[in-house]
């Protein structure tokens, strides 16, 4: 094994992590404001993948199609608010698993009535297309790298936002007292809205962005919101900088237990057979360091207070 | 005097098909029509109903139904076909563990099945059965012609990988059975994986001369896009499932120039073929997929044994249908002694024709293959 | 007699009655889809247990059913083909892996109990479909349906009363737990962790039997039901599934005695008609399911019976 391709192995899974932050960002906003655990949260990641697609294939822009993924996963997010996630906020987590549950259901099969049955195509542009050659030897694909830089720009500004703005205040107001925020006039119905759907825009954002990369069909939402819960829960729920290191702690494992576990068994049994115990391995891996993570702390890395 | 000759051979053969036809036959089809799978079954029961239409028989009735790939729900669907709609035939489906979970114990109950797409080995080997025909393939084939392509073209070091399962390590033994050159290395991935940038990087960084891989569905799209963008040049092969018609667009232009392997394709060169692209097209204004021809063969095999004999008369239906006299899209079709086809499996190339991605043949992997598992089965 | 002890009673009396009249009219189909009902219902009363009585919201309970399911599928392949070992054997394996799950799990609450259930119940999964002596993907096959001391289980009607007594034998153990000491600490402890404390009574050690007794159950259901399908497969332990069983018991009514029965005879009852219907027939299902939390609180009994007396 070289060094180059260790590192690379290393920049794989920090991608990897930036991309399930985009996901785990939205989920553990709109669990931390409004308490809400949202399964439906791949759905929206499918929205956006789907709306990117359409677009980009109707006027050959995928710049344009990545605005009309945020919007439409923003506007499908409102929508759903309005309609029923609204009514779940005073309820338990019972309920919001089972509605967020039909939800699922509900968008996949709506997505497969508009686009019909077969994977949609989605291709990077053209400004980002190839590989290039980094120091030390390493040639990596210019996507990718996009990707770590959009992420880590992503986790910078919503810091902002949450950090020096009007609507961040109330934000973080909002997760910590509710009735104080609403005894300070500050319209909670559409703070929550708002909310609700930035979370669902995030999704849609990363769902145009890894559907470039991946297969743009129904059900592409529901691998990937897994890991975005693992993530959360390692890092505690409701905080950013703890779904930022749970989600790269994610991404970076379980690209080197893929990468690792069938090499260190090859020490030890013939191919074949180190092969498939690797990989069965290495896809239990990050359930096991988030199992190990609550038993120690039963409240993820970073729970907020 | 020609056309009245013709017009009484004619009228003479409608009126024995009538007599063959006359009783009413019910099938079965259990299928995935929902979620990210419904793309094959949709394919499948297309091509089946058009066969049918085509045929112009009243007396068949089809009762079709969505499995959503959940092994149980085909299982119930199957319980349900058997004893309440009283079907005497099934097929449909397309996965391999829903076969195994639906297949033993339907040909157990004296009902025929005819599977359109899964294969699985010990329903060829051991677990063969009379009643069980399979019109598609056995599921190591086309990565054993995969296999005996790569020693051809002159591979010697190629990196293989598919999904940790039984297809998967299927895929990869049946690719191994032909291949007789070194291998750069051997992963299996994660089932429903969708980012492979550490397998890329190790092919990358294993000095293979070639890669093999099966990655049904989406999992291998996204495989493709990552591995065009990597910047590997090393070539690409798998069998016809990552590179047919269903997939094709999704991919895009990363797919140009790959090998794969089919027993069918859609410039095969005979009638019935021409015939089957021509008014599939027609019918539902896209190009048919393998799956499709794959349905259709199924559909027109059923129709010409129902030509020849009642399905009430089990074993004179069982000898039409093994008998295999339908005019194939694939040209020529026999069953060996494990109700498996014996058939050409032809190499095809990823080519864009008139915009559309498509493919093209370009040569002959194996002339009448049977597979591996007919010997272990005692029939 | 309340009113809620009738509709369990008329519950109890359809379900058996549903294939004496389906074999009357010459349907045996409906044999099994009755069958179905019974072995579903009884994995739900088992995660009614913990989700019911113990509030504790297990998002995993899939993994016992599964290991139930493989139980069933791995000692027929030896041989060792009787239905009341097999429950055993599923029964004591799903125990002692609740047991170490819980202890990890009951440390947290709240959304993280959910999310840690349905981490260590993936694990299994994927230990289950990549390990190559479980069969992967295609599961295993049971060639014969299991054996039963003294009655012949491959008739359908004797195989669904082999289950419909199971069900009720979990239901009597359902409701004297209920009535118990044991039971009221339970429900304590969902209602008010602190009182319970103050009173001297340690809840840790509760929930943790209540889940394992609840895994414990769940698991003889994944039993049945490789028996009634004739093969195990890995998407028995899928979070699909898991889903499937929350569904179950909130569409009959959380915490009730008899929600799990109402609801897996709805559940069931759509899944087959729905998918009979058509082809979107998930869309249907989402949108009634999302009708029953938005507008049905407490389920179908709460909707014919009342608000639940405790709760």
């Amino acid at each position: 094994m070289t060094f180059a391709l260790f590192a690379e192995q290393l920049l794989n899974g920090l991608q990897f992590g930036v991309t399930l932050f985009l996901m785990a960002a939205g989920l553990t906003l709109i669990f931390g404001v409004m308490g809400l655990i949202n399964l439906a949260h791949g759905s929206l990641y499918m929205v956006g993948a789907f709306a990117c697609a359409a677009v980009a294939a109707w006027t050959g822009s995928f710049w344009l199609g990545l605005v009309a993924s945020l919007a439409a996963a923003a506007g499908a997010g409102a929508l759903v608010e309005l309609l029923v996630i609204r009514r779940l906020y005073d309820r338990d987590h019972l309920d919001q698993v089972l509605a967020t549950f039909a939800l699922i259901l509900i968008f996949s099969e709506a997505m497969r009535w508009l686009f019909g049955p077969f994977p949609l195509y989605l291709d990077m542009p053209a400004l980002l297309q190839g590989a290039i050659i980094l120091p030390g030897g390493i040639e990596y694909p210019l996507y990718r790298l996009a990707i770590i830089v959009i992420g880590i720009a992503v986790a910078i500004g919503l810091h902002l936002l949450i950090a020096r703005t009007r609507i961040g205040m109330r934000i973080r107001a909002g997760s910590s007292d509710r009735e104080m925020i609403a005894a300070l006039g500050v319209d909670i119905g559409k703070l929550y809205t708002i909310v609700f759907a930035l979370g669902a825009a995030l999704a849609g954002f990363a769902g145009a962005l890894v559907g470039v990369n991946q297969s743009v069909q129904v059900g592409m939402g529901e691998p990937v919101l897994i890991l975005a819960f693992v993530v959360i829960v390692i890092g505690g729920i409701g905080s950013l900088r703890g779904a930022l290191i749970g989600a790269l702690l994610v991404g970076v494992i379980d690209t080197m237990g893929r990468f690792l576990l069938p090499q260190a068994f090859m020490l030890v049994m013939e191919p074949s057979a180190a092969a498939t115990t690797g990989a069965s391995l290495a896809s239990m891996l990050i359930y096991v360091v988030m199992a190990l993570i609550l038993a120690f702390r039963p409240r993820g890395l970073f729970a907020p207070a | 005097m020609k056309k009245i000759l013709a017009a009484a051979l004619f009228g003479c053969a409608m009126m024995a098909a009538n007599a063959a036809f006359a009783d009413p036959v019910k099938i079965g089809m259990i299928t995935t029509l929902s979620g990210g799978g419904a793309g094959l079954g949709v394919d499948v029961r297309d091509g089946f109903m058009l066969a049918l239409k085509q045929s112009g028989n009243k007396d068949v009735t089809v009762i079709i139904k969505d499995d959503a790939q959940k092994p149980e729900l085909a299982v119930q669907i199957a319980d349900e076909m058997i004893q309440s709609d009283k079907v005497q035939i099934l097929t449909g489906i397309i996965w391999s563990n829903l076969a195994m979970a639906v297949v033993p114990n339907a040909v157990g109950q004296d009902i025929f099945y005819l599977s359109p797409n899964a294969g699985p080995s010990a329903l060829a080997g051991a677990k063969c059965n009379k009643n069980y025909f399979n019109v598609a393939w056995q599921n190591d084939n086309l990565h054993e012609a995969m296999g005996s392509y790569a020693s051809e073209a002159g591979y010697k070091k190629t990196f293989i990988l598919a999904p940790n399962y039984p297809a998967g390590t299927d895929a990869l033994t049946g690719f191994k059975r032909f291949y007789k050159g070194e291998l750069a290395g051997e992963l299996f991935t994660k089932i429903g994986q969708t980012d492979y940038a550490a397998e890329i990087a190790q092919i990358r960084a294993s000095g293979a001369d070639s890669v093999f891989f099966f990655l049904p569905g989406g999992m291998g799209i996204a495989f493709m896009k990552q591995y065009a963008q990597s910047g590997i040049k090393i070539p690409v092969m798998g069998p016809g499932f990552s590179f047919d018609q269903d997939v094709l667009g999704a991919i895009g232009d990363a797919a140009i120039g790959v090998k794969n392997s089919s027993q069918w394709s859609k410039d095969l060169d005979n009638a019935a073929n021409k015939k089957f692209v021509e008014s599939f097209q027609a019918e539902y204004g896209r190009l048919p997929s393998l799956y499709a021809s794959q349905g259709f063969d199924t559909a027109n095999l059923i129709l010409s044994a129902l030509a020849k004999a009642k399905v009430t008369d089990a074993d004179a239906f069982r000898a039409a249908l093994k008998a295999a006299d339908f005019a194939t899209v694939r040209g020529k079709f026999k069953f060996g002694n494990n109700n498996h086809p014996i058939q050409d499996i032809y190499v095809r190339e990823v080519v864009k024709d008139a915009g559309t991605l498509t493919n093209k043949i370009i040569g002959v992997a194996f002339k009448d293959h049977q597979d591996a598992y007919a010997s272990q089965c005692k029939m | 007699m309340t009113r809620e002890f009738w509709i369990n009673g008329v519950l109890a009396l359809l379900l058996l009655a549903a294939p004496f009249i389906a074999l009357a009219f010459g349907e045996s189909f409906y044999v099994t889809l009755a069958t179905r009902v019974a072995i579903l219902a009884l994995a739900a009363v088992g995660l009614n247990l913990a989700l019911g009585l113990g509030g504790l919201v297990s998002f995993g309970h899939a993994a016992f059913f599964g290991i139930g399911g493989y139980a069933a599928g791995l000692l027929a392949a030896e041989g060792l083909a009787s239905m009341p070992l097999i429950w055993l054997v599923g029964a004591v394996v799903a125990g002692l892996v609740a047991l170490a799950t819980g202890a990890v799990s009951l440390r947290t609450s709240g959304v993280y109990f959910i999310m840690i259930t349905l981490a260590f119940a993936q694990m299994i999964y994927y230990f289950v479909i990549s390990w190559p002596t479980l069969g992967g993907e295609d599961g295993l096959s049971l060639a014969l349906r299991n054996e039963f001391p003294f009655v012949n289980t491959l008739k359908p009607l004797n195989f669904f009363l082999i289950a419909y007594g199971l069900l009720l034998l979990a239901l009597f153990v359902f409701a004297r737990l209920r009535a118990s000491r044991f039971g009221a600490a339970l429900e304590g402890a969902r209602q008010n962790e602190t009182r319970l404390a103050s009173l001297g009574i340690e809840v840790f050690p509760v929930r943790l039997w209540a889940f394992v007794l609840s895994a414990m159950i769940t698991s003889v259901a994944g039993a049945l039901y490789a028996d009634l399908n004739r093969f195990v497969s890995p998407s028995m332990l899928s979070w699909h599934m898991s889903g499937e069983l929350i569904v179950i018991v909130l569409l009959g009514g959380v915490g009730r005695l008899f929600g799990p029965v109402a609801g897996a005879a709805v559940f069931v009852l759509l899944e087959f008609a729905l998918g009979g219907l058509t082809e979107r027939w998930q869309l249907f299902l989402g949108l009634i399911l999302l009708g029953t939390v938005l507008f049905a609180r407490g389920g179908l009994l709460a909707l014919f019976a009342g608000k639940a007396r405790h709760g």
